[in-house]
């Protein structure tokens, strides 16, 4: 236990500029987030708006590709929005962005079984069971 | 903040052998996320798992949908209202979506005026975010029982897939839930703020430590959340 001491105590002087360092670029962030009220009025007002638009997609009765890909295009943009702005990733530090941001994607893989998992099924369905529809 | 030890890389400081090296490297000093409040910290990887959660309802959502043999109800249809006379589809569950965004906006403002030190507006701000919350709920108890009058059951519906039922129930249930422990947070917090706990640094009755305005942004935090998976339940179960 003495020696893990010393051995900090030698370390000591490095520390010390390390923590400037690392004081004097989270400057910034010391009173916590700080933004003028006008981008989350912005933000809310384009989330109204893609809102709409989403809405209009099936209000019109928009089908097949071009709805699904409207779909995803405003669902994709709203998440963006609310995550970035008004939940501040935008403005966290990296570590903390890729550390939550980049599990969820990996999700896709398990979006990537299930689809080959449920044609197989529904192919089997088809074959021994129903009907086709 | 100042007292962590930040890591330095190419040394190996020296530790105990055995178990309690181990124990003292994961235990001590070690921090990823420098300027990051362990409250903010932890409310996000929370938010990663309840994100899993909500992924796995929806897969599992999007599995049964696309392997039934019989069609699946047409949702603009299922949750159409007759409103003075006129048929118009999918309404309610447009208007629940722009409650759940008012309040997102709202709650932005409260995080804002929190950090200003703003004590009266915050906490107006925060009820007035509670209070969409609580409408959200209310309609979709309408929705729920308008479903449930019309026949719907978790195992059979008059429509088609018999599977609907349940993944209505499953996913708009756990959400609804989200939202209602989101409320009695909002308001629970809000309380403290109008009392000026953060302003006087009162100790909390639970916790016994003291409490800072951040409080507010980590509630934020999860009620963006809330709208956040709103958002991909309207995408993929209201629209698709």
């Amino acid at each position: 236990m003495t020696n893990l001491a010393v051995h900090l105590e030698a370390q000591q002087p490095l520390l010390q500029t390390h923590v400037h360092e690392a004081i004097a670029t989270g400057a910034a962030h010391v009173k916590g987030q700080q933004h003028p009220i006008k981008l989350y009025l912005v933000v809310w007002g384009w989330l109204f708006v893609l809102s709409t638009c989403s809405y209009l997609v099936d209000y019109f009765g928009l089908h097949g590709y071009l709805r699904w890909s409207l779909i995803l295009l405003f669902m994709v943009l709203k998440a963006g929005l609310i995550v970035a702005v008004f939940m501040h990733m935008a403005w966290e530090r990296l570590a903390l962005a890729y550390a939550i941001l980049l599990p969820p994607v990996l999700v896709l893989v398990f979006v990537a079984i299930m689809v080959f998992e449920s044609e197989y099924t529904h192919l089997i369905r088809v074959l021994f069971f129903a009907a086709p529809t | 903040m100042a007292e962590t030890a930040l890591t330095n890389p190419g040394e190996s400081p020296a530790r105990a052998a055995g178990w309690q090296g181990i124990a003292a490297d994961w235990s001590s000093d070690q921090r990823a996320f420098k300027n990051v409040s362990w409250g903010k910290a932890m409310m996000w990887i929370f938010l990663l798992s309840d994100t899993f959660i909500f992924s796995c309802f929806l897969l599992s959502y999007m599995t049964a949908r696309m392997s039934t043999t019989v069609p699946w109800p047409n949702p603009s249809e299922v949750f159409a209202l007759n409103i003075g006379g006129r048929h118009i589809p999918l309404i309610l569950i447009a208007i629940m979506t722009f409650i759940l965004i008012s309040s997102s906006g709202t709650m932005a403002m409260a995080v804002n005026f929190g950090y200003r030190r703003d004590r009266v507006r915050t906490a107006i701000l925060m009820l007035v975010t509670a209070a969409f919350g609580a409408t959200f709920v209310g309609m979709q108890a309408f929705e729920w029982t308008k479903l449930i009058m019309e026949g719907v059951r978790p195992w059979e519906n008059p429509w088609g897939a018999a599977q609907f039922g349940s993944c209505f129930f499953m996913i708009t249930g756990f959400h609804g839930t989200h939202v209602t422990i989101g409320v009695i947070f909002l308001i629970a917090i809000a309380r403290k703020v109008w009392r000026g706990d953060f302003d006087v640094e009162r100790r909390g009755f639970f916790t016994s430590r003291k409490g800072h305005y951040e409080i507010v942004e980590i509630t934020g935090l999860y009620w963006h959340f809330v709208d956040l998976v709103w958002v991909f339940i309207f995408a993929f179960f209201y629209l698709w």
